[in-house]
């Protein structure tokens, strides 16, 4: 499995994690990675609006020639954003675990502040060990 | 979706996805806490309650993801499913136990939990200094955490404890009642 990079981003659009999982990626500043984040917020608030379906949820799939970026919004309105190469199969379930880890090892952290960025290191630990297993 | 499907999911994730742990640790952890509190707050029973119902919502705020992850819910439709899900689902995988959802209001915004047994009480017997029986609400941070938790999924409710065997009443009883839905931060699509 090759996760590029993942993101998390609280409910009001602000981006809570970023990490890399490959090298020789990209890099944007970290204050790009904000506005990416932010816009992306609204791009997918606009997309649940002008769909012509009544209900329907925004934005999940992005793909590219060289990327596939999946969107995964909680009930709770968290949304964690995977970027896989494109043809990265099962990267639902890849999602749904990497929720499990969000909810144990950042939420269940007591000193972790709800909607601030997140700098807990085990978190940083299991989510490594999940997405780039060493080989 | 149906109460036995509710009982299904709640079944399965307590056996295969739940790490247990030894009940007297939890039951005496929480009798610490409130004694503690007790005595801190010397005896004000009623800001007992309140810090109780304050340390609930600070771990209902939490516990909803874990929940959510674990169980794979989608929306609840309407808050009947909602108060199957909560009993049958949420109490099952995390304290093991079923409370039974009863005494629905006319408009379908309140019902009643009513506790068989309740983990957190067993061997406790409240103090015997004529105001605990009446003022304090032992297991009040149930309320909280249930408060917390419907928040972080749009659903603003009022908790609070009707009966307790504690105080010598015949059931334990909690009342949940539906304020609004905070429709202003649902997320879009999700309505």
């Amino acid at each position: 499995m090759v996760i590029l990079s993942v993101m998390i981003l609280n409910k009001a659009g602000g981006l809570i994690y970023q990490r890399d999982f490959h090298e020789g990626l990209h890099k944007l500043s970290s204050n790009d990675f904000l506005v990416l984040a932010g816009t992306f917020h609204g791009v997918h608030a606009i997309t649940s609006r002008i769909s012509p379906v009544h209900g329907s949820g925004g934005l999940e799939v992005l793909e590219s020639e060289n990327f596939r970026m999946q969107c995964f919004q909680t009930l709770t309105g968290t949304k964690f954003l995977i970027f896989a190469e494109p043809h990265q199969p099962n990267i639902d379930v890849i999602c749904r675990r990497v929720y499990e880890l969000y909810a144990d090892y950042v939420m269940k952290n007591p000193f972790y502040q709800i909607e601030m960025p997140i700098r807990c290191e085990a978190f940083d630990r299991h989510l490594m060990a999940y997405l780039k297993p060493k080989q | 979706m149906s109460t036995t499907k509710h009982a299904r999911i709640g079944e399965e994730v307590w056996k295969s996805r739940v790490d247990k742990v030894n009940a007297e640790l939890v039951t005496l952890t929480y009798g610490s806490i409130v004694q503690q509190l007790c005595k801190d707050l010397e005896g004000d029973y009623t800001e007992v309650n309140k810090q109780l119902d304050k340390m609930g919502y600070n771990i209902g705020l939490r516990l909803i993801e874990d929940f959510l992850a674990k169980t794979n819910m989608g929306r609840c439709n309407g808050f009947r499913d909602t108060a199957e899900s909560i009993a049958k689902i949420g109490f099952k995988i995390f304290l093991n136990i079923t409370p039974t959802v009863t005494n629905w209001s006319a408009d379908n915004k309140s019902f009643s939990l009513v506790f068989e047994e309740n983990p957190l009480a067993d061997f406790v017997e409240l103090p015997d200094d004529g105001r605990a029986q009446n003022e304090l609400w032992y297991s009040n941070i149930l309320c909280g955490v249930l408060r917390g938790a419907l928040e972080m999924v749009q659903m603003q409710v009022e908790a609070h404890f009707a009966s307790d065997v504690l105080r010598g009443n015949d059931s334990t009883e909690m009342r949940v009642e539906l304020i609004r839905i905070i429709d202003d931060e649902l997320p879009p699509g999700d309505e």
